[in-house]
């Protein structure tokens, strides 16, 4: 446990690798919240799937496998994939869940089609393209690091800045609306949100856990709490705990892979919320019920005839 | 048989039970199930290879279809604790379960064939090499049988319960009283979307089971209003991206499932914005009609109003608008011949326009 947090502080790569794990479930949790208080949850798993052709199309492009580039791409692909899912949404009578699975599964034979053009194209190893999909967290260096920072930093300013507009657009849109605000636009643009954590946090747990970074923490979250201030915060307190705790454990030995570790140290949390959780909990609901009946057995008294007593 | 048939026929035998299935699924909005189930298989695969020591064995078959099952048992249980939402307790399941089976993969299966892309986008180009082989005979690619047993079962299932699943899906609450438990159907549904999944993922992948179960369903979606036709049309736009992309990924030399999902994904766009009854375009037409008429109808009754003659500032005061767009009405009303000009600067009704102003008027004397 010393060695650990020894390591922790001074070993270089563990320390990129937690902080960069850390900063992604922040980022994860906090956009989390809303997304799952909007029935979002599954749009982290879409738009992560949504972002490898654009990757591809970066890469074909510049020839080059600068984060930068690959991200930008990333994320350009991956908001045309949203405002797809919300454009169909809106303008057809194709629920969520369809669009979302639209999306996901055609933008992703495309980037599967890009691979094989770039692997067949000969021009360099698209190995480098791979950890975007199944995410290798320990290739994560400074820069990545920073680069996360900054990305992770914006969305959160955003959040802070329109707080309330995106707290009433997630509990009564149509009151929102009525008020006077912009809602498409916040719609779009919290959406767009969720697109930036996805791009903070594919490097490191790839494509399909990335959804469970935007979904299991505020899960978690929301089983101690019924503010929405305090939902977020404890969620991106979680999501920080699952990154750092996965990250650590997956440092103890060989071939233990990061992101998977991150994501059962984040369902390990949440199963506790559920059993644990303030008021919510399982346990105090047995423990209530137990209660309940001890003391209704007690006032069930034979010797006291019904209805008598005092 | 060639190789090329032995391709198509497999992405064929794989697009029509998703088809069949997928509607369901659309229509009861649980399409994302598809996709998590197809994900969270993944534990049981390598649980399975652990004991079997090979992959699309029948154990790896049995093993898929317990987690799978398993999934929709889960999503249900969590849902139905009333903590989590629906989204997103398919989201902690399936992911949940993926990471448990990366995590199984790299601990314990590196050194062994147990490839992650091969489960997720499976290689079709390799089904014609598996042969089944039962007592040292020859019965050809091993694919086309346990996908042709698959769509068998789902046409099967589809053709028996035709009336049960309608029911169940369009008014879960009338097949309640009937006697026919949603329960049942639900998890009759979930157990065929295990067994679809599990028979394709070695062959095709998950992710163009995905495409398979979602993309032809609601693009039929877009093009009917009935069952039975969403059904016929998502089987063939099914086997139409199987046979297309496959050609395309021939020409261009590209991943073949890949390209049937962009070419799914194409019909898919096509649809949406040329469908006669539910396209944009159609939309788009439809809300410049009924803005035209709408503005005729507000000037032909204003008219009325003002006594079925009127000069055109006091008409275009009286309806505020811009004299850009109320010369453009104007031009359309008179087009239409329900007003005329008796004299410059002067409009007045005509027979058929006050006619009109009577129909769209509330009360006309």
């Amino acid at each position: 446990m010393v060695d650990l947090l020894n390591d922790l502080l001074f070993d270089y790569t563990i320390r990129n690798v937690a902080l960069g794990a850390a900063v992604l479930g922040v980022v994860g949790g906090v956009l989390g919240s809303f997304a799952i208080l909007r029935r979002q949850g599954l749009f982290g798993d879409a738009l992560a799937h949504a972002t490898l052709p654009g990757v591809c199309v970066a890469f074909i492009l510049s020839g080059a496998k600068s984060p930068a580039v690959l991200l930008s791409g990333a994320a350009l692909s991956a908001g045309l994939g949203a405002l797809l899912i919300l454009t169909v949404v809106n303008r057809t009578r194709i629920k969520q869940d369809a669009a979302l699975g639209i999306v996901l599964s055609v933008f992703f034979g495309a980037g599967t089609v890009l691979l094989t053009y770039i692997g067949r194209s000969g021009s360099g190893d698209q190995s480098g393209l791979d950890r975007f999909i199944f995410g290798q967290a320990a290739t994560i260096v400074r820069d990545d690091v920073v680069t996360m920072g900054i990305l992770a930093a914006l969305a959160l300013l955003v959040v802070a800045l329109l707080f309330k507009e995106f707290k009433l657009l997630s509990f009564d849109p149509a009151f929102a609306a009525s008020l006077g605000f912009p809602v498409a636009r916040l719609n779009v643009l919290l959406t767009l949100l969720i697109v930036v954590a996805v791009i903070v946090g594919i490097q490191a747990v790839g494509v399909v856990l990335m959804a469970a970074m935007l979904i299991i923490p505020a899960a978690a979250a929301r089983q101690w709490t019924d503010g929405l201030g305090a939902m977020v915060v404890i969620s991106s307190l979680f999501g920080a705990f699952s990154g750092v705790s996965g990250a650590l454990i997956s440092a103890t030995g060989a071939n233990l892979p990061t992101g998977p570790l991150i994501v059962l140290c984040a369902t390990a949390l949440l199963v506790l919320s559920l059993f644990l959780g303030r008021s919510r909990g399982f346990l105090w609901g047995w423990i209530g019920s137990r209660q309940n009946r001890r003391e209704a057995l007690r006032s069930s008294d034979p010797s006291i005839p019904y209805g008598g007593g005092a | 048989m060639s190789a090329d048939l032995i391709i198509v026929l497999t992405a064929v035998l794989v697009a029509v039970p998703c088809a069949l299935l997928g509607t369901l699924l659309v229509l009861r909005q649980m399409a994302m199930m598809g996709d998590a189930i197809s994900h969270a298989v993944l534990p049981g695969i390598v649980l399975a290879f652990f004991i079997s020591e090979s992959l699309g064995s029948l154990t790896s078959l049995i093993g898929a279809g317990i987690f799978g099952l398993l999934t929709a048992v889960l999503v249900e249980t969590l849902r139905n604790t009333g903590r989590v939402k629906e989204d997103s307790s398919i989201g902690i399941v399936f992911t949940a379960l993926f990471a448990l089976g990366v995590f199984l993969v790299s601990k314990f299966a590196r050194d062994v064939h147990l490839d992650l892309n091969h489960v997720l986008y499976g290689e079709i180009a390799f089904a014609p090499l598996n042969s089944l082989i039962v007592g040292g005979q020859d019965l050809g690619p091993r694919s086309l049988w346990t996908l042709g047993i698959v769509t068998a079962l789902a046409v099967g299932m589809v053709l028996l319960l035709y009336k049960e699943l309608k029911i169940a899906t369009f008014d879960p609450g009338l097949a309640a009283a009937v006697g026919l438990s949603p329960v049942f159907v639900h998890y009759l549904l979930m157990g065929a979307v295990s067994v679809t999944t599990v028979g394709a993922f070695d062959s095709v992948g998950a992710i163009l089971v995905v495409a398979f179960l979602i993309v032809p369903p609601a693009t039929a979606y877009l093009l009917t209003e009935r069952l039975w036709t969403m059904m016929s049309l998502a089987v063939l736009l099914g086997a139409g991206s199987a046979c297309v992309g496959y050609y395309l990924a021939a020409v261009l030399d590209v991943a073949i499932a890949g390209m049937m999902a962009v070419v799914a994904g194409g019909f898919f766009v096509l649809a949406l914005l040329i469908s006669p009854s539910r396209g944009l375009v159609a939309d788009l037409l439809r809300q410049h009609r009924n803005r035209r008429s709408f503005a005729r109808d507000l000037l032909v009754s204003k008219l009325a109003g003002l006594g079925e003659r009127a000069n055109e500032e006091e008409l275009v005061r009286h309806l505020s608008w811009e004299s850009s767009d109320f010369s453009r009405v104007l031009r359309d009303a008179m087009h239409s011949g329900l007003v005329l000009r008796p004299a410059t600067q002067e409009v007045a009704l005509t027979d058929k326009g006050r006619e009109a102003a009577c129909n769209t008027a509330v009360t006309c004397v």
